[in-house]
């Protein structure tokens, strides 16, 4: 008994809030590391061009709800988010053609992608502000539990409780679904191998008759898409206030690096690696040592770092990897 | 040019001294940020004194009150001391009805408020810490400090059979004092506190913190938050993972939005904030009511009776200079003297006019001790089928 609810603990307050978070951080260093892959620059406004995409999608999801439209135990956000997509696409792509189209003619160095992006990601910041304003929003509706900690502690007996939430389950669901489709995407495909080409050498896919334009649509596309999800499941689970996507970047970026730059297999690696750490680093386990080693009553905590110092788990393992193996675990490019 | 100062300095002296004036009342309140719910009714109810003693043309030979507005933003020191400093010299306000929050209101209070000397009270700031701070006698408060209220929440608990508690407390000087004079109390009262930790507000998720309280452990949670913020944040994960299903909430999570989060997921649950009962408390309520607020809304009684004292004292020193009207709030407030309920300013200032004295007893039981703060009465609530249910006051 007591190692079940040593199990159930472990779940409901480390394995499941981690696993759906890693998740979230996947999607989003997927689109890191295609844009960096292909395009070749890290997109600073990642984190903001994910609140735009929110933002849009909560507008679209209060327009259908006030209209009566709902998916049942599904939240609405669903049906809006190729709203969201598709204007998040339109956003990203204008920026290429004002802003990334003119260096890219230059031939200019990364860095200076890298400096105009955090540019990109002050107007979107303010844009984001503009449309939605800086609060909290929450957008989530249907169910909310798949599993529910007192339904739980009655069926079972067990004295720790389990709750799943339906945003949980639904985000492993989609990431699962979305990677997927983009493996086949990028392996299967004519346009997929395409970039792939584009990504492994610009001259030699330029002399196979690759349109370079082409290919860099469709990466803004993708990654638009990936980017909305991302920060739409995100909102969903936790809730939406467009700072918190800012502070985002910071993870997921992580997440990109340490799975090896423009590796997509890397990505989602990465994400999760980050998430786990994150969460298992700040989760005093004195009650599960205590499940485990009954009698065992140790004084602290047993914490390794205070939640207070989440975000610096993330720091910690950028510069661990930057040191000892900057080319990432799946061997990506080195920054 | 030195002679044309003079001459304006003299004037503006004879200016305040006498014949009837325009006098401006600051409100340094958190119309946005952590408490934004509740600022809009601390506002109507200093405004609501502000408007009984203009009507009464009373106030130092008929002036009029004009209240002035500004954010304080309850958690930004400098936007607070920028609001203060703007009412100070840009709006020339006499007195100043905040800070709303302990950490804005301490930070405004010494950057603005003393250099200047205009004085501040505050409805609402109630860390442990302004009890002790060098105002000059400029700050007075018309609610308890939190060292109080932590005391009557260790007793309510202690009562209810609660023996050991994991504590939350939003990471500023509010939260901070609160959690701590809580905790102080409750350990000698025979209490545990298995652990003692802040949030951090404006986070999208705070399962990592729950998970954190939840390894302590504790038959309750004890959240010092705020209901607009953080705190309501923690209630969320801690409902949604099991870790608790009694929370105890003082007086920055007490609060109607907090019913509306939550409704009767956190029935049983229990808390206290302060606020008197009695013949003021009905008194004040129905004059919201007729004026078209919700005087039951946390701090809006402890505003109309901040409002109320400024204008009380001017009344009887005579002046609207707060370096001179300052020394007249302790004597106002306390006795001897006729009672003064709201609703009776204008009998009150009546009575100063004519020399005599007053005991301002106002909205919420006003009893000025120490460093100018009222000893506090607190009303203790349940939340019961998801609405708040006063069950005493202690």
């Amino acid at each position: 008994m007591d190692i079940l609810n040593a199990l159930v603990a472990f779940l409901n307050f480390v394995f499941i809030p981690a696993a759906a978070y890693g998740a979230q951080l996947a999607l989003g260093a997927l689109g890191v590391t295609l844009i960096y892959g292909i395009l070749r620059f890290s997109n600073f406004a990642h984190g903001d061009t994910m609140a735009f995409g929110t933002a849009i999608t909560i507008l679209t999801t209060w327009g259908l709800q006030s209209l009566g439209i709902s998916l049942g135990v599904l939240p609405t956000a669903l049906l809006a988010l190729p709203v969201g997509i598709a204007a998040t696409a339109l956003l990203v792509l204008g920026t290429d053609r004002v802003v990334y189209r003119f260096y890219r003619a230059q031939k200019a160095a990364p860095i200076i992608f890298v400096m105009a992006s955090v540019g990109v990601m002050f107007i979107m910041n303010g844009l984001t502000r503009l449309i939605i304003g800086v609060d909290d929003q929450r957008f989530d509706d249907g169910a909310r539990f798949i599993i529910n900690v007192r339904d739980f502690r009655e069926w079972t007996g067990l004295a720790e409780g389990l709750a799943l939430r339906s945003t949980q389950v639904l985000t492993l669901v989609v990431t699962a679904i979305v990677c997927g489709a983009l493996f086949w995407f990028l392996n299967r495909t004519k346009k997929g191998k395409a970039m792939r080409a584009y990504s492994d050498n610009e001259d030699l896919a330029l002399l196979s008759g690759i349109d370079p334009e082409r290919v860099v649509r469709m990466t803004w596309i993708i990654a638009a898409a990936l980017i909305t999800i991302a920060g739409v499941l995100y909102g969903l689970d936790k809730s939406f206030r467009p700072f918190n996507y800012f502070q985002l970047l910071l993870p997921i970026f992580a997440a990109a690096i340490v799975g090896g730059l423009g590796s997509p297999l890397g990505a989602i690696a990465g994400g999760f690696l980050v998430a786990f750490s994150e969460v298992a680093v700040t989760y005093p386990w004195v009650k599960v040592a205590g499940y485990l080693a009954p009698g065992w009553q140790p004084d602290g905590l047993l914490q390794l770092l205070g939640t207070e110092y989440k975000f610096a788990v993330s720091f910690v393992i950028l510069i661990v990897v930057l040191l000892f193996r900057p080319t990432g675990l799946f061997r990506g490019k080195s920054v | 040019m030195k002679k044309l100062l003079l001459a304006t300095a003299a004037g503006a002296l004879l200016a305040g001294a006498a014949s009837a004036e325009e006098i401006k009342l600051g409100m340094s309140l958190g119309f946005t940020g952590p408490l934004e719910s509740m600022a809009p009714g601390m506002a109507s109810g200093a405004e609501l004194a502000m408007k009984e003693v203009s009507d009464s043309g009373l106030l130092l030979d008929g002036s009029t009150v004009v209240p002035v507005q500004g954010d304080s933003t309850c958690i930004d020191a400098a936007a607070a001391t920028a609001t203060v400093e703007r009412l100070i010299t840009a709006e020339g306000v006499k007195g100043i009805v905040g800070g709303m929050c302990s950490g804005e209101a301490i930070a405004s209070l010494q950057n603005v408020a003393v250099p200047n000397g205009v004085v501040m009270i505050s409805p609402s700031a109630t860390s442990p810490a302004l009890s002790t701070i060098e105002d000059n006698g400029l700050f007075f408060r018309t609610s308890p400090s939190d060292a109080r209220q932590g005391e009557v929440m260790a007793d309510i608990m202690i009562e209810k059979g609660i023996k050991n508690a994991a504590v939350t407390y939003t990471n500023n000087d509010y939260g901070k004092g609160l959690a701590d004079a809580f905790a102080a109390a409750f350990q000698e009262k025979g209490g545990t506190v298995t652990v003692n930790s802040a949030h951090d507000d404006g986070k999208a998720d705070y399962s990592a913190e729950v998970a954190a309280l939840a390894a302590a452990g504790g038959d309750a949670l004890v959240v010092a938050g705020y209901v607009d913020q953080g705190g309501s944040g923690v209630v969320r994960a801690a409902l949604d993972t099991g870790a608790f299903d009694t929370f105890v909430f003082p007086d920055g999570m007490v609060g109607q939005a907090l019913v509306d989060n939550f409704g009767s997921e956190i029935d049983g649950s229990f808390g206290q904030n302060p606020a008197a009962e009695g013949e003021g408390r009905e008194k004040f309520l129905e004059m919201a009511k007729a004026a078209g607020f919700d005087g039951t809304s946390a701090y809006s009684a402890e505003a109309y009776d901040a409002a109320a004292l400024m204008l009380l004292s001017m009344a009887a020193a005579k002046s609207s200079d707060p370096n001179v009207w300052k020394n007249s709030v302790m004597d106002v407030a306390n006795e001897p003297g006729e009672k003064i309920l709201p609703g009776e300013l204008a009998k009150g200032l009546e009575i100063l006019n004519g020399g005599g004295d007053i005991d301002y007893v106002g909205a919420s039981s006003i009893e000025m001790v120490g460093a100018g703060e009222t000893a506090g009465v607190y009303r203790e609530v349940a939340i019961e089928n998801g609405e708040l249910a006063v069950i005493g006051y202690r």
